[in-house]
């Protein structure tokens, strides 16, 4: 146990360590890929919270982000900023001279979140499986038509634009993201550890079993639902600052849909995979954006190509649920571990 | 009753009978297997674009395109659930919803990548844009055909579903999945069957659909598909009559709030999720359900 926590810490300073690394040598756009990699782990460990580990299968992460983006981005934004923003309709003058440190407002958005998702989740948590899907999916649509239509505190669909971003050397700064993620890793770990997190993994595997053993059912899926919108909402916080603007458009279902396919792949309630898999399909999200071009065959040149590269993501998620049903990543990561591990 | 309120009452008659086709499909899947059907509003997308091309780029007639569309889109639907679905039979619901989800942004992101991402508009043939008049109100004649159709299309399914061997089986298969099967009854083919009625119901809707709103898009399914799960889960989901009952309150119910509520329009869409969620809160058998005991 003792050697373990030793190993862990030295590991973590790696970590950090190669991080600095890469945030003085790579150029700009592969730190923002790396940067995006760090966010979408912390992103991918919510939903693993709620979908994962406690088995309830919600569709609203979109939704949660959302809050939390728009909370970081109006507390963050200096005042002149905001005032050239908000061109077509002045914001209400109390948000408006609101402003206060990056750490403040991350919170803030995280707590905003986790409100939300307590508000939400209290009734809604009663349904089980696919109408809880369908009323969570309900839920982020609700917020992101909300935010479309609050104009003087959002802004409406113009968006916002110049969210201040936290950079080092004119690049985005890796410890930022990466070190919440890390501090999410290590929560998760302890927590699912806990007397909570078995809580947790027993309802998810029966929910009349856990209840006749004195779980408090609703507490705990409460519980659950709240610490991932929290964390969503940090996630989403992030994002904003490090795209700089954000709008109603980009909190779509089909940004919910990302995160999920990062969770499946990565194996549900596997902490480890799903750092593996978020990083993986990020680079990959990225690294595929040529298959929307234009590609040259030799012999001839294909035209633009748009779509192309989500037909592929959407089929590597339907073939690996047909096909691999208890996660790719994780398989992989166990037999890997089989090869080289002594025990 | 004046003339202004007739006139919205016959738009959303007609906007509630095309929820009320595409509920059915829903509906009549979830009855069997248990399964929202994502991919459901996609395949109505497909149909449209189907219609679409095939009154632009052939020569047939467009009442022969509007069929030979709908019964392809039916047998897409069949494919669908052959290569998504079929394979997780007996998997956990969540997988099998994951599947459906991923099955609903290959079909848009391939729509994107077929059809092209930019908007088309809808050939619609000329007899649809006559307007007629009855007494004070004057509507264009497809908002009257919308709901003749779908009337015809009730009574005949209704018809298939209580009359016929195959209706029988369904009934059967969603009334107890396990004892049907026990009692013989071929289980792949009825529902396939289920499948291609409800895409091409859902195809006829997308046609109306395209002929109302003459726009087309590769997302353009996403939004009525959400909508007409809801009116399924309104109604109570796996009941045919309650699907068509809660296609009307959500067609009727959007149309008159926009028109007496015009400050709400920007919430328009807010409408359905929200009229969901106290319908789940209140009744989540919803109004014409059956109350199922959990079985311990």
């Amino acid at each position: 146990m003792k050697k373990n926590t030793v190993f862990n810490i030295i590991l973590i300073a790696l970590v950090l360590g190669i991080l600095i690394l890469m945030n003085v040598f790579l150029d700009n756009y592969k730190v923002t890929v790396i940067n995006l990699c760090g966010i979408y782990i912390i992103l991918a460990l919510s939903m693993n919270l709620i979908n994962g580990f406690t088995g309830l299968f919600s569709l609203g992460h979109a939704g949660f982000m959302a809050i939390g983006a728009y909370t970081v981005a109006i507390l963050t934004m200096p005042v002149a900023t905001k005032e050239m923003n908000f061109y077509m309709k002045p914001m209400v003058p109390f948000l408006l001279n609101l402003n206060m440190p990056f750490i403040f407002a991350l919170i803030s958005g995280g707590l905003m979140a986790a409100l939300f998702g307590f508000l939400i989740g209290a009734p809604v948590l009663k349904l089980t499986d696919d109408y809880l899907a369908i009323a969570t999916l309900g839920f982020s649509e609700i917020i992101r038509i909300v935010i479309v239509n609050l104009q003087s505190i959002t802004n409406g669909s113009l968006g916002l634009k110049g969210i201040p971003k936290l950079t080092i050397n004119n690049k985005p700064n890796l410890l930022w993201s990466w070190g919440i993620a890390i501090l999410i890793i290590v929560f998760m770990n302890v927590l699912m550890k806990g007397s909570y997190g078995k809580a947790f993994k027993a309802i998810r595997e029966d929910e009349i079993a856990a209840r006749s053993m004195g779980i408090n059912l609703f507490k705990h899926k409460v519980l659950s639902f709240t610490i991932g919108s929290f964390l969503a909402g940090i996630g989403g916080g992030l994002l904003a600052t490090s795209l700089g603007t954000i709008d109603p458009t980009q909190f779509k279902f089909a940004l919910t849909f990302n995160i999920l396919l990062m969770v499946v792949l990565g194996g549900m309630g596997n902490i480890n995979g799903n750092v593996v898999s978020a990083i993986v399909i990020t680079i990959a999200m990225e690294a595929l954006r040529f298959l929307d071009e234009p590609i040259n065959l030799g012999f001839t040149v294909t035209s633009a190509l748009p779509g192309l590269r989500m037909v592929v993501f959407s089929l590597i998620l339907m073939l690996v649920v047909i096909f691999k049903k208890d996660g790719f990543v994780k398989n992989t990561l166990e037999k890997v571990r089989g090869k080289y591990a002594k025990n | 009753m004046n003339k202004e309120f007739l006139q919205h009452m016959a738009n959303g008659i007609s906007l509630g009978s095309l929820y009320a086709l595409i509920a059915i499909g829903y509906t009549m899947v979830y009855g069997i297997l248990r399964l929202i059907n994502f991919a459901h509003g996609d395949i109505f997308m497909l149909g449209v674009y189907l219609t679409f091309y095939g009154i632009t780029y052939t020569s047939i007639p467009w009442y022969i395109v509007f069929i030979l569309a709908s019964v392809i889109t039916g047998f897409l639907g069949v494919t669908l659930e052959r290569l998504a679905y079929k394979p997780l039979r007996g998997s956990p619901r969540i997988t099998i919803l994951i599947s459906a989800i991923g099955a609903s942004f290959l079909l848009q992101n391939a729509g994107v990548l077929v059809f092209g991402g930019r908007p088309k508009a809808f050939p619609t043939p000329e007899v649809f844009n006559k307007v007629i008049s009855i007494g004070e109100i004057s509507v264009a004649l497809v908002n009257f055909i919308i709901p003749i159709v779908t009337l015809i299309l009730l009574v005949i399914l209704n018809f298939f579903i209580q009359k016929t061997r195959t209706g029988m089986a369904m009934r059967a298969l969603s009334k107890d999945y396990e004892a049907a099967s026990l009692m013989g009854i071929d289980i792949n083919n009825t529902i396939s069957i289920t499948f291609f009625i409800g895409s091409f119901l859902a195809a006829v809707g997308g046609i109306m659909w395209g002929i109302k709103y003459p726009q087309l898009m590769p997302h353009m399914g996403v939004l009525p598909g959400l909508k007409c799960f809801i009116a399924a889960v309104i109604g109570g989901i796996g009941s045919i009559s309650g699907a068509v009952l809660g296609g009307f309150i959500l067609g009727l119910g959007e149309i008159l709030l926009i028109a007496f509520l015009p400050s709400l329009t920007g919430y328009r869409d807010a409408f359905a999720f929200i009229l969901l969620i106290i319908i789940l809160l209140v009744k989540p058998t919803g109004l014409m359900g059956e109350k199922i005991a959990e079985k311990v």
